[in-house]
């Protein structure tokens, strides 16, 4: 073995779900391989590892982000949540609540994806992001059902729950700025 | 995977000493691990440059804004500035990939991403780009999504950013830190047609690094739109980014860019030159589209691109035109 396949190491330190993590990991592990292998946090799930699927999503520093691109390494001291850390205690999140309810999952595979989504890209539509649907850039969007499938593009779910999952984010939506107001 | 070194840049001096010349910049990495992963980059060492202090979207006295290069396409998207001041530019952005993407990208790393083409991103095919010499398959092969403009023998390839359509079509600045210090280049000059040497997407020399991107302010109605094979999370077919002010019935001033026709976004100078003060009119508009597109070569099976992108510009045009 030539000296340039040799593995290199780094220090690694991650705040899962409140828990602090100390680690020592292989530079090319992903974020999605350090919270499965490493960790113990089987909920975020491999499905393609290129982005595409939106399984391992996660929220890194309160964003939803792919898992499987993020280089663990270069998310050194950062605060993760996974599906695990959605709920208080027993008590699931309103987005949790409302997939059980709108039978939102079929498999389930592409779930803990799902949730970690619909929660980060609720809390973008709160913020006032836009996106590509949104008729008027200058504007604060409206969460209709249009808005909800654009910015749930990045989740896909084989089964074809997809009607069940608008339903749910819409219906998290409701009971999030009930549980606000 | 190779492996490879990390190390996490402090500043922009910091990261032009840590680069060896061979070294890889890592800002979101959404494009550079999955390349990693396929096995198309092997780097040896990566300097993370996500952390550097360009973070901010600052409006400049002209009206216009610079955008540091570590910016995330989200922070770029949801900026109220750009939103008001550059719709067209905010539109690329969210058009681009997907909410969960969007996050990570940085500005400076969607300048950098590489071609879609589905023979570059397998290392069991001959690419020019990839492997220079090697051949290219796609002229002759699956090249449905790849390029109608600008084109050579040796690369047929389109580059995917949205964005840098936008920033086309706004003249936008880039602003670039490199061994003889800083300097910036328009962005027209910053992205290179194939010609004989494919491997290079930019004017960029080894160890550059961006730092910003300056957009002038542009004081007229502008849209990004974009046509593709499902409604999100999916690469251009042809996309367009435009601007036009109509003055007395006039053309007075119009900007025109496309994207997924050409190895960089094709700025549509021809048809603006057309169109400046010409009646703001659809046959004025079509007419232009000609002019741009006289020059289109077409492979075997992507002839439909070009009225694609005549019927873009023209629909596109007529909206702007109807609005302001």
């Amino acid at each position: 073995m030539d000296s340039e396949a040799t593995p290199v190491h780094a220090d690694l330190t991650l705040v899962v779900n409140g828990r602090e993590h100390r680690l020592n990991v292989d530079t090319r592990a992903s974020l999605l391989d350090v919270l499965r292998e490493d960790i113990g946090l089987t909920g975020s799930k491999k499905g393609c590892d290129h982005g595409q699927c939106g399984a391992c999503t996660v929220l890194i520093e309160g964003r939803r982000a792919n898992a499987c691109l993020a280089l663990a390494v270069a998310h050194d001291g950062a605060e993760v949540v996974t599906v695990e850390g959605l709920a208080d205690g027993e008590r699931l999140s309103p987005v949790q609540e409302a997939f059980i309810e709108n039978d939102a999952f079929q498999c389930g595979y592409c779930t803990p994806g799902q949730l970690c989504s619909a929660t980060g890209m609720l809390d973008e539509v709160d913020q006032g992001w836009p996106s590509a649907v949104t008729a008027d850039v200058s504007t604060e969007p409206v969460l209709d059902d249009d808005e909800i499938r654009e910015r749930m593009s990045g989740n896909l779910c084989r089964c074809g729950a997809y009607v069940g999952i608008v339903a749910a984010v819409r219906a998290g939506a409701r009971s999030r700025e009930a549980a606000e107001a | 995977m190779r492996p490879f070194t990390y190390e996490r840049a402090t500043s922009a001096e910091d990261a032009l000493n840590r680069h060896d010349g061979d070294a890889y910049y890592l800002g979101g990495g959404t494009n550079l691990v999955d390349l990693m992963r396929l096995g198309v980059e092997t780097p040896a060492r990566i300097v993370d440059v996500a952390h550097l202090p360009y973070d901010q979207v600052q409006l400049n006295p002209d009206g216009g804004v610079l955008i540091g290069a570590a910016v995330t396409n989200s922070a770029l998207a949801a900026d109220r500035t750009v939103r008001e001041g550059h719709p067209m530019l905010a539109q690329a952005v969210l058009a681009g990939a997907s909410g969960q993407i969007r996050n990570m990208a940085t500005v400076g790393g969607n300048l950098l991403q590489r071609t879609r083409c589905s023979y570059f991103q397998d290392i069991a095919k001959p690419c020019n780009k990839r492997d220079p010499g090697s051949g290219c398959p796609a002229i002759e092969g699956e090249h449905h999504n790849l390029a109608i403009l600008g084109h050579s023998q040796a690369c047929v390839a389109t580059h995917p950013s949205d964005m840098a359509v936008a920033l086309a079509a706004l003249d936008a600045l880039v602003h670039i830190r490199g061994r003889a210090g800083a300097r910036v280049v328009p962005i027209e000059d910053f992205y290179r047609l194939p010609d004989d040497a494919p491997e290079r997407d930019t004017v960029l020399d080894p160890g550059d690094l961006i730092t910003a991107v300056e957009v002038p302010l542009l004081g007229m109605p502008s849209r990004y739109r974009k046509v593709r094979e499902r409604a999100s999370f999916a690469f251009a077919l042809v996309s367009i980014a435009a601007s036009l002010d109509v003055v007395g019935g006039l053309v007075r001033d119009v900007r025109l860019a496309l994207g997924g026709v050409a190895h960089r976004p094709w700025r549509a100078r021809r048809a603006e030159e057309a169109l400046r003060g010409a009646p703001a009119t659809p046959d004025a508009f079509r007419a232009a589209a000609d002019a741009e597109l006289a020059e289109a070569e077409p492979l075997r099976d992507n002839a439909y691109k070009v009225p694609l992108a005549r019927n873009l510009i023209v629909q596109t045009l007529t909206e702007l035109e109807e609005t302001s």
